[in-house]
């Protein structure tokens, strides 16, 4: 059995006297998505900023297994090196697209910027690669020249995604990547994403507060509440058969259709 | 007793301790932008008040003082800034680039190449070639601090992608010794391979900006590009009007309001010592309006 490719254990993080998160313990392992819901305020998106290096952790300990076989705590990296992560193994897809994207600067350039960042020098080849992630993100090529500004929210949102994952990461966190979308614009997010995800093999942290789109792209489901996990699970195992009291509101809260 | 209107060069003596520390720092660290506490100047910001600092601080009652503006040396920008240190220096001027020892521009390289023992200054509005693309100070400080530079890539991307061609004409970003990336000042990038293992000592300063930076003699420098689309100067269809040279910048003059125009040598001193030595131009084209002067050079 291979290791985890990322590992939290007691992770704490304080916002003076309050309480970001705390106790927090969990492994993601190679390929599989992980869902971390709750309600607003519950600490999922504080723990996501932790274990993605975004935000500093009062204590606990995040470790990550490099492509070189090394199996280091992020606090022991070198800043160099943990960007260098953030920008080649790692991806993070932002709820509101204008965070994660160059918005003054063309699709294809918000799609090459990795790769100019890990030394690709040849232009014909960083657009080539360009053009070939938009379409797989479904946008067409003829607007490889376009700003971001001239999208849709769902455009923007894939375009955030392929730039995400030109650099062929392992790993990729999410929040709430389809939080702004309307319904159909969603169901098609959400599609893409599930067909990236297995095609690539990606492990993927995603926080969000839907049960629907954890039930839709997860394996796993971790419940947050007051900065604490209540329960995890299988998330079909989470969401047929919540054991935890908070869980059985939150199941039970779903609209029926 | 009388004491002098200025100290020598204007700045006082520890003004001039600090800009040069700063100075060393960054002929230490080539291309690495050093802060300085810039002072104010009785001159407005964007007139060169980071280059008349680093001039001031640099020049000695020896020195030979050439300013040029846009490569010319009867601008408004240079005649000030050279009225300025003849008198609160008393140093001797010139428009002679191969007389001066301190050279201060703006915008420009003088076309003759410079000589071990000169310095030039560049008048510098904004040293952060990151600025346009990142805005965060504390973000492009990391960036130099951490060599993370393909950002600056994306910036010639996008000329590419929108022009077919790298599109940047002037404050083309360079690479310093294989390390930092810098903004060569808005020189035309036609200047930019003579930034290049420069026998001159060349000296950065953005007074509102407040970065001093630096590079000394011999220093490697190399514009940025794409394999497929590799740095290229400038070219210009024909010779200047006044002195038929080629090979160098030109500026476009409209002389008429019926089309005329004639390119002419954007660097004064260089088209004078043409013209002297007998060199003659098409002249005026001939649709131009006959009653236009020779310069009053």
């Amino acid at each position: 059995m291979s290791s985890p490719i990322l590992s939290v254990s007691n992770l704490e993080r304080r916002y003076g006297d309050f309480i970001g998160c705390t106790d927090i313990s969990f492994d993601v392992w190679p390929g599989e998505v992980v869902a971390i819901v709750g309600e607003s305020g519950s600490g999922k998106t504080t723990l996501l900023n932790c274990i993605s290096g975004r935000l500093e952790r009062s204590s606990g300990s995040i470790r990550y297994n490099m492509r070189d076989g090394r199996f280091p705590d992020l606090a022991d990296l070198s800043e160099a090196e943990r960007r260098f992560l953030m920008r080649t193994d790692w991806g993070f897809v932002h709820q509101n697209p204008a965070d994660g994207l160059r918005m003054r600067v063309s699709a294809g350039a918000n799609v090459g910027e990795r790769l100019m960042a890990i030394g690709d020098r040849h232009y014909g080849e960083i657009r080539d690669t360009a053009t070939e992630w938009l379409g797989r993100v479904e946008i067409a090529g003829d607007r490889i020249d376009d700003k971001p500004v001239a999208f849709s929210g769902g455009m923007r949102q894939r375009l955030q995604i392929a730039r995400n994952l030109v650099t062929r990461p392992r790993l990729i966190f999410m929040d709430e990547p389809t939080g702004g979308l309307d319904v159909s614009v969603q169901a098609r997010v959400l599609d893409l994403l599930r067909g990236l995800v297995s095609d690539l093999g990606l492990a993927v942290v995603i926080v969000t507060h839907d049960l629907a789109v954890a039930r839709l792209l997860s394996q796993r489901m971790i419940v947050m509440k007051s900065g604490r996990i209540v329960e995890t699970g299988l998330t079909d195992r989470v969401l047929d058969d919540p054991h935890h009291p908070y869980t059985q509101l939150l199941v039970a809260s779903i609209l029926e259709s | 007793m009388t004491l002098p209107e200025y100290n020598f060069a204007y700045l006082d003596e520890q003004t001039k301790r600090m800009i040069r520390r700063a100075i060393l720092k960054g002929i230490a660290i080539p291309g690495y932008q050093v802060p300085f506490a810039s002072r104010e100047m009785p001159m407005p910001y964007g007139w060169g008040t980071g280059g008349v600092q680093v001039t001031a601080a640099i020049l000695g009652p020896d020195d030979v003082l050439k300013v040029i503006d846009q490569g010319a040396d009867d601008t408004t920008n240079a005649v000030s800034i050279r009225a300025f240190f003849a008198k609160t220096a008393n140093v001797a001027t010139t428009t002679k680039t191969a007389d001066a020892t301190v050279i201060q521009t703006r915008h420009r390289i003088p076309e003759a190449p410079l000589s071990a023992g000169q310095v030039i200054v560049y008048q510098v509005p904004i040293p952060e070639p990151l600025r346009f693309l990142e805005p965060r100070e504390t973000e492009t400080r990391v960036m130099h601090g951490l060599e993370e530079y393909g950002l600056i890539h994306v910036k010639l991307y996008e000329d590419i992608a929108q022009h077919g061609h790298i599109a940047t004409t002037y404050a083309y970003p360079v690479k310093v010794e294989d390390r930092y990336v810098m903004d060569p000042s808005p020189i035309p990038k036609f200047d930019n391979p003579k930034m290049n293992g420069s026998p001159a000592l060349q000296l950065f300063g953005a007074g509102r900006e407040k970065r001093i930076y630096a590079l000394p003699p011999f220093t490697n420098v190399v514009s940025l590009d794409f394999e497929d689309h590799p740095f290229e100067v400038q070219k210009f269809k024909q010779p200047c009007a006044l002195c038929n040279a080629t090979g160098v910048y030109l500026d476009e003059v409209v002389t008429d309001d019926r089309g005329g125009r004639m390119y002419v040598c954007s660097d004064t001193d260089h088209c004078e010592t043409r013209r002297e030595e007998g060199h003659h131009g098409a002249g005026l084209p001939i649709s131009g309006a006959q009653t236009a002067k020779e310069d009053a050079a």
